[in-house]
């Protein structure tokens, strides 16, 4: 009885929040960020035998400007974490962290005077994948679930977010 | 300075430094006049992370370091202690390291090759060698269960015996990764680009080599036959017969022919190590200072007292210092172990071999082109975990 | 090799060689630190015994234990010979409160970074180096990591019954 009974079955229904995240899980394009180990099973995930390719990620870009996902492979150092926290400040919005490995996500095998215990003490992080390093399958997981936790924002909050300074 | 240069920062995040390299550049148009490279951006204090633990509990530190070539990282630190304590392994242990270092070789080599040509152009090497790595990633899981930091080699033996169908999954490796190499030739070798790219770039002469305490591709590049698997053989590689492919111009493209003549050189390695395997205990009998096996732990009493006391208290090792170089991947790593009585250990020294090629960046680059920069950090083969530590 | 080495050293350096020992097959000389230029130069002047090789330079820190009366520091260097295919180390003791020993980046290009290194880890200057400067660690980070009496700093983990409290660091 409603509207969908009168128009041709070429149009589709749907909401602006869904299409928008339709979009953003489809072409996630993630930054080259592999500082230790991890990237080594992270650029074997991106590779043919895990090919991560399947979920629209095999662009890597190297700027920052122009990537929105960013894939912190591996231990951050106190040296480094000035260069990460610029690294996140010039990527664009919508940007999501996702922390790989365990001394990402809380400073793993190494705690000395040396390494930052985790790099949500200085970013946002949205995922956290643990292992040391994690299996190609893991960070398979890792990824497929921050896609569903995309189903869960919406242009609104983006909205507001943009008004906000990041800092 | 001079008004008509320019600096550049090849910052720490770069596709091409393979990990978190700084290098300052200043350029006069095309030609570099000054390079330095900064580095410490992955620094993690394995050291003196290792010298806070006991002999045993410090092998997964030494996983971290070379990351690639995790394998000979472990059989240095543990040749090291041995070394140390005495301890004389059985035959099967020498000669399952000599394979499991060897597929190490394979392995840090072929990543190099495919990361090499992917900076220099050709993208689609590091896929095909990628999928080759991944034969060897699975020899690795079968052995200690993990894709990267195995761990495998202890103290006075292996952590298990080897798996019922390593013999299988070794000779396929060997039947299967000659054609593939084959294959790479075939892209690279008479290709005019990478030719070009690397005939005549990061050249070193045999005497600045050898000054700059260069080892490893590096050296031999230049004609300097010194491999330490013959020079000084260690872990029973005297009894094997194999070759040192060495270089005549000291340019990339003879380090990229010397890799990859190196990888077989190493299946001859283990084809000959394959054949001869003795059988016998995967571990020394050395109460008190090596663990015993898992089942004569849950069996027998004495094992339980032994393995609960070493794990807890380790075990006292004797006051003086010791060095054990190996010939990994890379070049000359080595470990200097100073022990004061105790059980733990005094001071632990990695000499990385990368640190010690890296610094040689500035004479390989000033006067060259911006773009040979890159082909030279390549060719080096550094890994930043090693530099860093 | 170990007797053309011992004999070279003993006939030209009597005074400054102090011990000399080999513990588990590694050759080494305890030396004074002040004939550590004039022996590398003549090692290397010399073509039959072809040592000019230096593979590495480190440190001990021996604060607290006995050998602290030599010396609280230990400056190792690990030479090579190419051509004998041998390996013998000379060792150094610095005191505690100026450790000053002469570098020998004028002779060896490599000992640059390993001299850097050492400064930066453990504390002992080089005289003479063109560019001493920190290398590894961070540049707010003080003082020098290596030495037995700067803390490993760790963080107590979080778990549950202290995850509202800030992370505590034991030095």
């Amino acid at each position: 009885m409603g509207i969908e009974e009168r128009i041709p079955d070429s149009i589709i229904l749907t909401t602006l929040d869904k299409m928008v995240n339709w979009a953003h899980k489809r072409s996630m394009w993630p930054l080259g960020f592999g500082l230790a180990c991890c990237a080594i099973e992270m650029m074997s995930t991106f590779m043919a035998h895990y090919d991560l390719a399947r979920w629209g990620m095999e662009v890597m870009r190297p700027s920052p400007r122009q990537a929105d996902l960013m894939i912190v492979a591996g231990r951050v150092s106190v040296k480094m974490a000035p260069v990460v926290k610029t690294l996140y400040e010039q990527m664009a919005n919508p940007k999501w962290v996702l922390a790989m490995g365990a001394c990402a996500s809380c400073g793993g095998v190494f705690n000395n005077y040396a390494i930052l215990q985790g790099v949500d003490r200085i970013i946002p992080v949205d995922i956290y994948v643990p292992g040391c390093p994690p299996r190609p399958e893991q960070l398979m997981d890792g990824i497929l679930k921050l896609q569903e936790k995309l189903k869960t924002e919406s242009v609104k909050d983006r909205r507001e977010e943009w008004g906000r300074k990041t800092g | 300075m001079d008004k008509r240069t320019l600096t550049i920062n090849m910052g720490p995040q770069h596709p091409s430094t393979h990990g978190v390299l700084r290098v300052e550049l200043e350029v006069e148009g095309e030609t570099v006049i000054r390079a330095r490279p900064v580095i410490g951006y992955l620094h993690t204090g394995i050291e003196k992370t290792m010298e806070s633990k006991l002999y045993h509990k410090a092998i997964p530190a030494t996983d971290r370091m070379d990351y690639l070539a995790p394998m000979s990282n472990n059989l240095g630190y543990c040749l090291a202690v041995e070394k140390l304590m005495d301890i004389e392994v059985p035959e099967k242990v020498k000669w399952a390291r000599v394979i499991l270092a060897e597929l190490t070789r394979i392995n840090s080599h072929l990543v190099w090759v495919g990361t090499h040509a992917m900076d220099l152009g050709a993208v689609s090497m590091v896929l095909y060698a990628f999928r080759e790595r991944e034969m060897v990633v699975d020899v690795y899981e079968a052995c200690g269960g993990q894709r990267m930091m195995t761990s495998y080699i202890r103290i006075g033996g292996l952590a298990h015996d080897l798996p019922a169908d390593f013999d299988r999954k070794v000779r396929k490796i060997i039947k299967v990764l000659p054609d593939k190499l084959e294959d790479y030739e075939k892209l690279l070798t008479f290709n005019e680009i990478f030719i070009n790219r690397t005939r005549g770039v990061a050249v070193i002469s045999a005497e600045d080599a050898i000054n700059y305490s260069l080892s490893g591709p590096m050296l031999r590049g230049s004609g300097v036959k010194h491999d330490l698997r013959k020079d000084n053989p260690y872990s029973g590689y005297e009894n094997f017969d194999f070759e040192i492919p060495t270089g005549r111009h000291g340019d990339a493209y003879d380090r990229y022919k010397l890799r990859l003549e190196e990888m077989r050189q190493s299946m001859r390695i283990m084809q000959q190590a394959l054949d001869g395997m003795p059988e016998g205990p995967y571990r020394a009998h050395v109460p008190g200072v090596v663990l015993p096996p898992k089942e004569d732990v849950l069996h027998k009493m004495e094992a339980m007292i032994y393995h609960f006391k070493i794990i807890t208290d380790g075990f006292k090792a004797p006051p003086g210092a010791v060095y054990q170089a190996i010939e990994s991947p890379k070049g000359e790593i080595g470990f200097y172990i100073s022990s004061d009585g105790s059980n733990k250990p005094n001071r632990v020294r990695v000499r990385p071999p990368s640190f010690v090629n890296l610094a040689s960046l500035p004479a390989l680059v000033e006067g060259r082109l911006l773009s040979d920069v890159v082909c030279a950090i390549g060719s080096i083969d550094i890994i930043l975990g090693e530099v860093d530590r | 090799m170990k007797d053309r080495i011992r004999e070279f050293l003993q006939s030209r350096f009597a005074e400054a060689i102090l011990r000399e020992e080999t513990f588990r097959g590694d050759h080494s000389f305890h030396i004074r630190p002040q004939a550590l230029m004039d022996i590398c130069e003549a090692l290397y002047q010399d073509d039959e015994l072809d040592v000019r090789y230096l593979a590495d330079i480190t440190s001990v820190d021996w604060i607290g234990h006995e050998e602290d009366k030599n010396g609280r520091f230990e400056v190792v260097y690990n030479l090579y010979s190419l051509k004998h295919k041998y390996r013998f180390f000379l060792k150094a003791f610095l005191p505690g409160d100026e450790p000053r020993i002469q570098s020998l980046t004028s002779l060896f290009n490599g000992a640059n970074w390993l001299e850097r290194e050492v400064w930066d880890m453990m504390g002992i200057v080089f005289v003479g180096h063109p560019d001493l400067t920190k290398i590894l660690t961070a540049d707010e980070l003080e003082g020098h990591p290596l030495r037995r009496d700067f803390p490993l700093t760790w963080e107590q983990p979080q778990f549950t019954w202290n995850k509202d409290e800030p992370p505590e660091v034991i030095r």
